[in-house]
């Protein structure tokens, strides 16, 4: 690997004063340590946010819960299990248990690839997510395939999840990356559902909107019958093309309502 | 260069190291700690498994300088003296072995899972080695092994 610097700052502020020039913040690495490997990012520096005690654990928070932005995948499942079970399964399922014991949840969301899974559940949840300098809803905050409304600099400190009444993740796995080839997050709030789709488009998450139309007025699988996802846009690789991936979208928001608890 | 300091399988260790050493070439090169294997180096094989601060974790994919202060266990501590362990043991019992290269990985991913969990299901097992690939066996002598290092009965687990 070529030669950087590498910072452990025990501080959201030291943090921030170490990533000014050329610098990128380290989460768990899982994604960033191979990026690195294959020269597709060269740092001068990394400031790594796994020291950062503030930056980590579970906290209830106005009705919902508050996780910081260093707290890893493992730490989340068995933390939320109570609390949000749909949002534990979720990370349970992120990966395998070495990737779940140092990824992080600022990490996967900072990084937005467009087969991970906590971007649909913070879009579905309609979570808000906590930088160093500011809140922005997560609608806002997914631009499109791994881009985000992140600036230089900015550090994702904590993701604000509103719990929905019943929610459920399904994801078909990708066996190779043990990524999502298609994965949707329902969540039922008292003001109506909200259905987002990871794996699928090649912009990234995308929210379902004819889904959650569908799924506002009637929380059943039959509430589906007729309305089929799109599949101009979605992505076509060699291991599912646009169209298999528009009906596992279809066939997974089934599943998610049939399993929402 | 800066100094690490950790401790390793119970001893405690300082090294120069540079900011991108990894954990793997710090156990391996630095310690010559060769038991943690060097698959694919891209965290998808699982072979590097070793433990800091009792999670299984990727060394291949961890800085040794995110070590600092930690307790890191290697293949190596799993054995003393000379005298391999219970899952140690059933893994050379149940032939959960060929070339051996994955074995280390597996090792360390099992004692991980069976501190959690002391009598996992054969399914738990088979989901808690999705991080760990091995080329030889197909897998059912291992989930053999671990069956039987956790006090299980093996008799129901498909001949490989
Ligand atoms: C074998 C394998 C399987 C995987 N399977 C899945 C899966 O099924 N589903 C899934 O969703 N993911 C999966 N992942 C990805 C995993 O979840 C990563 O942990 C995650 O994408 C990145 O999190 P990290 O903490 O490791 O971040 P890093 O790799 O450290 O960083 C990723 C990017 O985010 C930036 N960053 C990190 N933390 C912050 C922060 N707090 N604020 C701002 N920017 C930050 C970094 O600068 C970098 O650009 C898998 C990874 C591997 C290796
Ligand atoms: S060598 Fe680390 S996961 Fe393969
Ligand atoms: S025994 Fe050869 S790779 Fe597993």
């Amino acid at each position: 690997m070529y030669a950087f610097e590498l910072e452990r700052p025990g501080s959201v502020a030291d943090a921030v004063a170490a990533l000014g020039g050329e610098a990128q913040p380290l989460g768990g690495g899982q994604t960033l340590i191979p990026t690195l490997k294959a020269r597709l990012a060269m740092p001068e520096k990394l400031v790594s946010l796994t020291g950062i005690a503030e930056m980590k654990g579970i906290s209830s928070e106005g009705g919902g819960l508050r996780i910081g932005g260093a707290t890893c995948h493992a730490d989340v499942a068995s933390g939320t299990l109570a609390s949000y079970p749909a949002l534990a399964g979720l990370a349970a399922q992120i990966g395998d248990p070495a990737v779940r014991n140092r990824g992080t949840i600022g990490g996967s969301v900072a990084n937005n690839d467009p087969s991970a899974c906590y971007p649909a559940a913070a879009l579905a949840s309609g979570a808000t997510i906590i930088t160093s300098t500011r809140e922005v809803a997560a609608d806002e905050f997914f631009r499109g395939m791994f881009d985000t409304a992140l600036e230089d600099g900015e550090i994702i400190t904590g993701v604000r999840f509103p719990v929905p009444q019943r929610a459920s993740y399904q994801k078909f796995a990708q066996p190779a990356s043990r990524f999502a080839l298609v994965g949707v997050f329902v969540a039922q709030f008292a003001e109506g559902v909200r259905v987002a789709v990871t794996g699928a488009s090649g912009d990234g998450v995308f929210r379902w909107a004819e889904a959650e139309a569908a799924l506002s007025s009637n929380f059943a699988p039959e509430a589906l019958d007729g309305v089929t996802a799109d599949a101009s846009g979605m992505i076509s690789d060699l291991h599912g093309s646009a169209a298999y991936r528009a009906h596992l979208t279809a066939v997974l928001t089934r599943r998610a309502v049939s399993q929402a608890h | 260069m800066t100094t690490v300091t950790m401790t390793v399988n119970g001893k405690s260790v300082s090294r120069e190291v540079e900011s991108r050493t990894l954990l793997s070439a710090f156990l391996r090169d630095g310690l010559n700690l060769t038991g943690t294997h060097i698959g694919c180096d891209t965290s998808q094989c699982g072979a590097c498994t070793v433990h800091v601060d009792g999670k299984a974790v990727k060394a291949c994919t961890m800085f040794a300088l995110e070590a600092e202060g930690a307790e890191v266990g290697t293949i190596e501590g799993q054995s003393s003296h000379g005298k391999l362990n219970t899952i140690q043991e059933a893994f050379k019992e149940h032939h959960g072995l060929q070339c051996g290269f994955c074995t280390p990985g597996m090792v360390m991913t099992t004692a991980a899972l069976l501190k959690d969990n002391p009598t996992p299901s054969e399914a738990q097992i088979r989901a808690h080695l999705e991080g760990n690939i091995c080329r030889c066996t197909g897998y059912h002598n291992i989930v053999k092994a671990i069956m039987a290092a956790s006090g299980q009965d093996v008799s129901a687990i498909a001949a490989a």
